[in-house]
């Protein structure tokens, strides 16, 4: 019986098998290497089919548990199991990374095995972050997803891929210390590393103020909140589109998933007292960093800038939560804001996956991100133009696209809590279709802008899968998001319970 | 029986043309094209009547039923359902009909452009979108046709995305919808904070709950929920129909082809914010501030906009801008709470403007793609279909006795009249004035277009041709051709839509208007009855009513602003040029229309680069970037700098070290002992 | 019996001749690597006062690990100076400053 499988240890390990496969198979027979690297990456898909399929949406405990002594002498076990928050994030992880290794196909001459190897490495530590139960295991493929990318920008990269391999490696390892301090602190305290653990864990105000700033520091590099965001830009900008892929569509939840699961389950009390704080730089991040993409000139960086404001509005939905759950009593309006928060990153995911994957194909032709460079691409490529458009149309929240469903949900619970927080989340709505919009007018639109333009082929079958696939996710999420909702919905209520919960003993 | 198969095929029947005309354009060609997506119209309008006809004539009692859930969080619940009432059926009915008649035209209009088979998809998945708007059931999506309308408009306007001028339109358009939608999301947000629900069924029986309750989002002000809302979901109207200041992008959108002019500027989209407000009505009832609101600014639309169409040279904006001026007078209606006159003249001025714009079209297709009044004159003689069908689109707009706009704009001059509401007064004034300035500006198209000397043939650019109004590409040089009339597939919808602009008032007014039609779909407060006074002329029948309106203020008005307009353009047509430069100010004022562009170009928009590149560079690359991330590097760097200079390199300096520690160590250690 | 004072003195006095040693010989290596074994048999000198005063063996081992020990990293850095020599051509201590940051 399929479903009886340890699937989750297979969804980390196969790939990583898989990439070290492809290393030894090496770049003297290429192709051999790119179709094992595309098969692996397929059958790690594919495991995620039953996992889908046996996935029980009607409660929030975890599912498909794997739980064996690791190092006994600490109590770190390696512990996997899923909810309705990991299933999605792991999902999109492995279709992100097949259509990654199907973009990178023919792109990349440079040690072409390598770079399949280390996107298949990354594919399976990002799986073990989602599927990690045990807080140090957790951290491990936390830290460990760092390898791949460092390697993946500073071999790939542009030509300042060195200053922003460095700056992108420091800036998020600098956050995990302090994580790694927190996690120490907690282990003294209760003897364990388990996640369910550390969630029923007791902790005084003081002891959860000083956690939730040190997840803060881990998790706010990651995903990114302003003001510690400078990484993003620079990291997308240098990264081939591969990697600019996998960075915006998976890495960046890392750290959206890490609030749900660290921050607001292990100090509950301090992420109410502070949530106010966490909206505000969810705010500046919606509407500054907006005002910033508008004037950009580097595509992938108004990509990345609009990034950053879209995660704005993750982490305004969870935060906003606490608002609703406790001033207003209406864990309905939470549960949309949560919910929105996680439908806003599975479909970023997509989305940026999209938008850096056709400014990777304009990439692949001119050899230029300057927006200046282009112009009526739509003339001589208009399946391009067209997909561009549409993806366009879903960066800027149109109803029907996966875009809007995340800030919608998180508009409507937002509304409810405050009219100003709501008003200025839905400035996105303005800000977002005009830096969008103004990109697609610049570069799809228009008379041919030059030669390079003039001289421009139209995707081929393989960008066809990548940017059709990626449509259909895109649509299909926005015209009924319904079922990935259920999915997570009994994990939302669940983690809504937790948060209501005061850990403080007689508080 | 309207069930919930029949409303599936009336709204995706023109999805599946789209989808197939869009995506397999190439395989289909051009005549697959638009077979397919005339069908699917086609079978969408036959469905849409069919709707009517059950809702109007059999009672047929509404329909309130979801296709799917979209999402269910507790509580909240969204929806994709149809919600059929008399309100849906004449919407369906006007939105299928006129599409149908775009659709054929476009084929005679579009069949040199390359662009042929696109075009069809987009004009069939707007009629799809527009479908879902009005046939909604919740506000979900609403939202959803809402927005879908807004794209289509905007990849419409950019269909010749070549142009500078259409992708700077088109952009310009989405964004100040988008500005729109900005209030009318918030309207929805707190319509679901209030009230739990997006459904329109149950928010509109919950709404009298929301009477009393009061916001404090500033700590001073105290709104009224009820007026919030309602503001807050006009605004999403504004943008959408166009109202004043949210105006700007209507007369733009003219950069887009003929048809969708005719379509979505003038009879569908555009109208989506009057339909919205109307089906809303148990909502705004709730707030006169709000209804007082929607008045002024719906007669400064009607009025002012008016103005500037006289001095329009382009044949395409005149009508635009009366366009805007008759989306005013529907939004007065809705301020006056005659939500009904509202849907009413929405109903007429559908099959008249679209008639109007199709007529222009028809003008433009004869000239070789020339648009400016300037150098046209005297088509009568060439293109009498197009011109018998312009005379009656004309006379309908000013609102002649009899015509279908005499009715329906009538209907709102009477509510006007009787409102009572603060700004009623001035909308009454704006909107007689405006009475005389639409005739006067409609006629003055109408003769320099078709009557008076012929212009066109000798090539003189030299008159200041400085108004930036584009020309439909299609490579045609304007030259010695004779303009000749259009064919079949143009005139046909013409003279389809010339018989409902001239007789569908005389037949509907009745019921529409005073007869129990709506039902419940509109909700008027306890005791208001906004048509009382035109319901006493009217008791005779409409014939004696059109009679009798020779008799009142409108139609005088009317005649006279045409008897100026004959007199200036057909008479003594030196006087408009002496006119303009003795009232040069207003007339750069007009022409410069009022300065809103300049203001929100210079401001939003150059406005809103410039904050952000002072965030991006002062803020994220010189305090972020260079203060702390490389300032923090620099610090180690400074900090290394200095301390690499203990490292001499020399092993007994180390030593020594060492043992000073050592010492410092031990030291401490006794002393603390 | 000389007092353990005096041993302690003499161990002492032994360190501080290696640690000058160490400082004030700006020549050569071998002579520091020599002041370093000094240094050591200064150790070794307390660990056998203490030993036998306190009557206890221990100290007396641990000194034969020392000197074992002490053997052995006289070797190697004797060796280390032969490999050095041959580099660079001196074993001037002045000159030695590749670590200088």
């Amino acid at each position: 019986m399929l479903a009886d499988w340890p699937l989750l240890s297979l969804l980390i390990w196969l790939p990583l098998g898989g990439a070290v496969a492809v290393l030894v198979a090496g770049d003297r027979n290429a192709t051999a290497a790119k179709w094992l690297a595309l098969l692996v990456a397929l059958a790690t898909l594919a495991l995620c089919i039953p996992l889908w399929a046996n996935f029980d949406s009607t409660t929030a405990a975890m599912q498909f548990v794997e739980r064996v002594p690791w190092v006994p002498s600490f109590a770190i076990e390696y512990h996997l199991g899923i909810d309705g928050f990991s299933l999605p994030l792991i999902v999109l992880t492995c279709i992100v990374t097949v259509l990654v290794i199907i973009a990178g196909w023919e792109v990349i001459e440079y040690k072409p095995s390598q770079y399949l190897a280390a996107f298949l490495a990354l594919a399976a530590l990002m799986n073990g972050v989602f599927a990690a139960q045990d807080a140090i295991l957790f951290y491990l493929f936390f830290e460990g997803m760092l390898i791949p990318m460092f390697i993946i920008i500073g071999i790939w990269g542009g030509p300042r891929r060195v200053y922003a391999t460095l700056k992108f490696f420091l800036y998020t390892f600098l956050g995990s210390v302090f994580m790694l301090l927190g996690l120490v602190y907690l282990y003294l305290k209760g003897q364990s590393f388990a996640l369910a653990d550390l969630h029923s864990m007791s902790l005084n105000l003081t002891e959860q103020t000083w956690l939730f700033f040190a997840f803060l520091i881990a998790f706010a590099v990651k995903i990114p909140m302003w003001p510690v965001h400078t990484w993003l830009p620079d990291a997308h900008v240098e990264a081939p589109t591969g990697g600019s892929m996998v960075l915006a569509a998976v890495m960046l939840k890392v750290g959206g998933y890490g609030f749900i699961r660290f921050s607001m389950p292990i100090a509950p009390d301090a992420s109410a007292e502070y949530a106010w704080l966490m909206i505000l730089l969810s705010l500046i991040a919606v509407v500054y960093i907006a005002f910033v993409a508008l004037a950009q000139e580097d595509m992938k960086k108004l990509i990345a800038y609009s990034s950053i404001s879209h995660m704005g509005f993750v982490t305004l939905g969870l935060f906003i939560a606490f608002a609703l759950v406790l001033d207003k009593a209406s864990p309905d309006s939470a549960a949309l804001a949560v919910q929105g928060a996680m439908i806003q990153m599975i479909s970023h995911g997509f989305i940026s996956a999209a938008m850096f994957g056709a400014v990777g194909v304009l990439y692949d032709r001119v050899h230029s991100r300057q927006i200046a460079d282009y112009g009526g691409v739509m003339n001589t490529i208009p399946w391009i133009g067209a997909f561009a458009v549409l993806f366009a149309m879903a960066n800027s929240g149109l109803p029907g696209t996966s875009g809007f469903v995340g800030e919608f949900m998180v508009i409507l619970a937002a509304t409810k809590a405050s009219l100003g927080v709501a008003a200025l989340a839905a400035l996105t709505l303005i800000l977002g279709a005009a830096y969008t919009l103004w990109l697609v007018k610049r570069v799809i639109f228009g008379d041919v802008g030059n030669q390079h333009v003039a001289e421009l082929k139209d995707l081929n079958g393989r960008e066809w899968i990548v940017m059709s696939t990626l449509a259909v996710c895109v649509l299909a999420i926005g015209l009924w998001p319904d079922p990935l909702v259920q999915v997570m919905q009994a994990s939302v209520e669940a983690l809504l319970q937790q948060v209501q919960q005061s850990k403080i003993l007689g508080g | 029986m309207i069930t919930e198969s029949l409303l599936l095929t009336i709204a995706l029947a023109p999805l599946v043309g789209a989808i197939i005309a869009g995506l397999f354009g190439r395989q289909v060609g051009r005549a697959g094209a638009h077979t397919v997506t005339i069908l699917g119209v086609a079978v969408s309008t036959a469905l849409s009547l069919y709707v009517l006809k059950l809702i109007a004539l059999d009672g047929h009692p509404d329909v309130n039923l979801s296709v799917y859930t979209w999402f269910e969080i507790g509580s909240i619940k969204a929806e994709v359902g149809f919600l059929v009432d008399p309100l849906t059926a004449v919407m369906m009915s006007v939105v299928t009909s006129v599409s149908l008649m775009v659709h054929i035209y476009t084929i005679g209009y579009m069949h040199e452009d390359p662009g042929y088979q696109r075009f069809f998809a987009y004009i069939s998945l707007f009629t799809f979108s527009m479908l879902m708007l009005v046939m909604s059931n919740n506000f979900m999506q609403l939202f959803f046709g809402w927005e879908a309308v807004g794209l289509v408009s905007y990849l419409l306007i950019g269909f010749w995305y070549k142009r500078p001028t259409a992708i700077f339109a088109n952009l310009k358009a989405f964004l100040v919808n988008r500005v729109g939608d900005f209030g009318f999301l918030l309207g929805i947000g707190l319509v679901l904070a209030y009230l739990g629900s997006l459904d329109y069924a149950t928010v509109f029986q919950k709404a009298p709950e929301l009477v009393g309750q009061t916001f404090n989002p500033w700590g001073t002000v105290e709104w009224a929920v009820p007026t919030l809302i309602c503001l807050l979901l006009f605004v999403g109207a504004m943008g959408k129909s166009a109202q004043v200041p949210l105006h700007v992008w209507l007369p733009d959108s003219m950069e887009g082809p003929t048809p969708i002019s005719a379509l979505i500027h003038a009879a569908t989209m555009v109208t989506a914010g009057i339909f919205m407000v109307a089906r809303m009505s148990p909502l705004y009832e709730l707030s006169e501030v709000a209804l007082s609101t929607i008045l002024v600014i719906g007669s400064i639309t009607a009025l002012f906009m008016g103005f500037i169409g006289i001095v329009q040279n382009d044949i395409k904006r005149v009508v635009a801008y009366s366009t805007l001026s008759q989306l005013g007078y529907m939004t007065v209606a809705l301020g006056a709470s005659a939500y009904s006159a509202a849907i009413f003249h929405l109903m007429t001025h559908a099959f008249f403007k679209a008639l109007l714009f199709l007529g222009a079209g028809s003008v433009i297709i004869a000239m070789h793609h020339e648009q400016d009044l300037r150098r046209m004159g005297g088509l009568r003689k060439y293109m009498p279909i197009t011109f018998a069908t312009a005379w009656i689109g004309t006379l309908a707009l000013m609102g002649f006795p009899g015509t279908s706009g005499f009715y329906s704009k009538d209907a709102i001059l009477y509510a006007v009249g009787a409102a009572d509401r603060p700004g009623a007064t001035f909308a009454y004034v704006c909107l007689m004035i405006g009475v005389a300035v639409t005739a006067f500006y409609s006629f003055r198209m109408l003769y320099l277009a078709f009557h008076g000397q012929e212009r066109f043939g000798h090539d003189d650019h030299g008159h200041g041709h400085d108004d930036h109004h584009g020309h439909d590409d299609h490579g045609h040089g304007h030259g010695d051709h004779k303009p000749h009339e259009t064919p079949w597939v143009v005139t046909l919808p013409l003279i389809l839509l010339a018989i409902p602009s001239l007789a569908i008032g005389y037949f509907t007014a009745g019921p529409l208007l005073f007869g129990d039609f709506f039902g419940s779909a509109i909700h008027l407060a306890e005791g208001r009855e906004p048509l009382a006074a035109m319901a006493e002329h009217f008791g005779h029948g409409p014939l004696a009513f059109a009679l009798h309106g020779f008799v009142t203020a409108p139609v005088w008005l009317a005649l006279a602003g045409a008897g100026l307009a004959t007199y200036i353009y057909l008479f003594n047509p030196a006087l408009a040029d002496k006119a303009k430069s003795a009232l040069a100010p207003i007339h750069r004022l007009l022409e410069r229309k009022y300065g809103f562009d300049e203001l929100y170009q210079a401001v939003f928009a150059k406005g809103s680069v410039l904050l952000g590149r002072v965030f991006w560079r002062a803020g994220d690359q010189t305090v972020i970037d260079g203060l702390m991330v490389n300032g923090s590097a620099a610090l180690v760097d400074r900090f290394a700098h200095a301390v690499r200079r203990l490292q001499s390199g020399f092993l007994y300096h180390y030593a020594f070290m060492m043992i000073l520690g050592l010492i410092v160590i031990v030291g401490a250690f006794a002393l603390l002992k | 019996m000389i007092p353990l004072s005096y041993w302690l003195v003499l161990g002492a006095l032994l360190f501080c001749i290696s640690v000058a040693g160490i400082f004030i010989n700006r020549k050569n290596v071998i002579v520091l690597l020599m002041a370093i074994e000094l240094m050591l048999l200064s150790v070794n000198m307390n660990f056998i006062a203490f030993s036998r005063y306190l009557d206890d063996m221990a100290g007396q081992v641990f000194v034969f690990f020392i000197l074992t020990v002490a053997a052995a990293e006289a070797a190697i850095g004797l060796a280390i100076l032969v490999v050095l020599f041959r580099a660079r051509s001196t074993i001037n201590v002045a000159e030695l400053d590749t670590l200088r940051g």
